[in-house]
């Protein structure tokens, strides 16, 4: 799949955004007043944020407000719908927390509630798709809620969740990528399934429909990135895992919590593009290619 | 809503065959000149002559070679268009309803002044159904060219998909498979009409009827063994040549 920046800004920045919303909304940290609006600042600018970079891509932005009407059969609908209720309950959360040194604990847990939600449907977008053996697996929404769980925990400054959640999350990065790499072979997918052509020998691509390229090859057949997938897989792990642990538990760790959410920022924004520049979509097949 | 019907009235489609198919590109060319000049957005262009030219086709004919156990490779022309599958999985995924399947016909379309181009349908479809315009930021498709099959206005054998009215070969069939009866259905059930990715459980309407198996050769005449045989040794110059190559 073509690793558009705009779905890697989205998924990165809006996962983070949610999961540090969801650690506020369980009030932790304890906060309120000015220390409060900065965390909560930082929340938004990066939920917002992913969730305005989701928009760049489309062909007609202006109509984005349509996408809100198909929750019913639709996880990119529910996302929007979700996502605007996480941010709504969040912000009135906020305004207690802020300007009124209130905690509405209810309130806070609704919002938690729907930003894990939020993320929850982010990660089906991608899980439903049986087109990308690669997504279809229970373990997309474990990556995408481990990841920004560890990762919210990392920002709301709770090293003691951080040192426990970022490992799951390495864990089922792990997991997520060993069981990725067979996913096409084991989906049962091949050139002889995709053209029923099997029975009588082996098919073989032999002519493409036409000499130039085209939006599907554009869109579902990109290679270039796979040749890096090993060193980039090991930047993922190191930066977006085992680097921020390693130095939240070190000495003066306070001074160093924003060096490791900005390397956990880095590392997991490695893993979204090899997440979209790896997987394989099975239109491919037609064209003799993955 | 983007749900699917649980039923349709009828079930429209196309029957292709890729035993009578030539690779001729008519049928992609025709569905290009219609759904450029008739229904929803052109199907534009880029860079057309230039060095790096790309475009958005509802159909295109791929070729693939086959190559048995024993005897010759055949090659085989196959065309591709959405295949207006039962349950369509480009239709539940659309975010704004643009996506639906008609309950009258079963035909799939896209509402265009509803689509926001975001492009997840194309990704949800394992058969490359669906393209992106360019220049239109819209999703296009096959429309089965719902504004001929019903239209009034063209002479009644008109009244077809433009690809199947333009088919040379007639490699193309169109007509309602939820009728047992109908020519479609029919042929289905006589070749052995298949499903592309049955696996993916989209149950598309379109059926492909296998290529028949190749004639074998083997004898050319009942006379063959009374002919006289080729000589094997070569006469002549070029049998002089050989016994002076053989010999050096």
């Amino acid at each position: 799949m073509h690793p558009a920046p705009s779905v890697i800004v989205f998924t990165t920045l809006s996962g983070l955004g949610f999961g540090l919303l969801t650690w506020l909304g369980i009030g932790m940290p304890d906060v309120s007043g000015w220390v409060a609006f900065v965390f909560f600042a930082i929340a938004y600018a990066l939920a917002v944020g992913g969730l305005l970079a989701s928009t760049f891509h489309l062909g007609h932005p202006e109509r984005a407000i349509k996408a809100f009407s198909q929750w019913r059969s639709s996880w990119l609908s529910r996302e929007g719908v979700v996502s605007v209720a996480a941010l709504l309950v969040m912000g009135l959360y906020a305004l207690g927390r802020v300007f009124l040194d209130q905690n509405w604990a209810p309130i806070g847990w609704l919002g938690a509630a729907l930003s894990l939600a939020t993320v929850y449907c982010t990660s089906m977008i991608y899980a439903q798709l049986a087109t990308v053996p690669r997504w279809k697996t229970i373990l997309t929404p474990a990556l995408f809620l481990s990841i920004a769980v560890g990762g919210g925990a990392l920002l709301a400054g709770e090293r003691d969740f951080a040192v426990i959640l970022l490992p799951v999350a390495a864990v089922f990065q792990i997991i997520w990528w060993t069981r990725g790499d067979l996913a096409f072979e084991q989906s049962g997918s091949t050139l002889a399934s995709a053209t029923g052509l099997g029975e009588p020998g082996q098919v073989r691509a032999f002519e493409p429909p036409h000499t130039g390229t085209n939006y599907l090859l554009r869109e579902f057949v990109f290679q270039v990135g796979r040749k890096h997938a090993i060193k980039l897989r090991i930047i993922a792990f190191v930066l977006g895992f085992a680097l921020p642990v390693l130095l939240v538990l070190a000495p003066f760790a306070h001074a160093l919590f924003a060096v490791a959410a900005i390397c956990h920022l880095i590392g997991i924004a490695a893993s979204r593009w090899l997440f979209f520049a790896e997987a394989e979509h099975v239109v491919g097949l037609y064209y003799g290619k993955r | 809503m983007t749900t699917l019907p649980e039923t349709t009235q009828r079930k429209l489609g196309l029957v292709i065959d890729l035993d009578t198919c030539v690779g001729c590109h008519a049928c992609v060319v025709s569905c290009k000149g219609w759904n450029t000049e008739n229904y929803g957005a052109p199907l534009s262009d880029q860079n057309p002559y230039g060095g790096d030219p790309s475009g958005t086709f509802l159909n295109r004919v791929h070729s693939y070679e086959v190559q048995p156990e024993e005897g010759a490779a055949q090659l085989i022309h196959f065309p591709k268009s959405c295949l207006h599958c039962e349950d369509a999985p480009c239709v539940t995924v659309c975010p704004t309803g643009a996506s639906y399947k008609r309950i009258e016909d079963g035909i799939v379309l896209v509402n265009e002044s509803d689509c926001i181009g975001c492009g997840l349908c194309a990704w949800a479809c394992p058969y490359g159904a669906r393209e992106l315009d360019a220049a239109e930021g819209v999703m296009k498709k096959c429309t089965l060219c719902v504004d001929r099959i019903y239209n009034e206005n063209l002479p009644e054998e008109d009244r077809m998909p433009a690809c199947v009215r333009t088919c040379p070969a007639g490699a193309r069939h169109f007509g309602d498979f939820a009728d047992p009866e109908s020519n479609v259905s029919k042929l289905t059930a006589e070749r052995g009409g298949m499903d592309l990715m049955p696996e993916l459980n989209t149950k598309p309407v379109n059926k492909y009827l296998p290529p028949r198996p190749k004639d074998e050769m083997d004898q050319i005449d009942v006379l063959a063994p009374f002919l006289a045989p080729v000589a094997e040794e070569p006469k002549g110059f070029i049998g002089w040549l050989d016994k002076a190559l053989e010999k050096i």
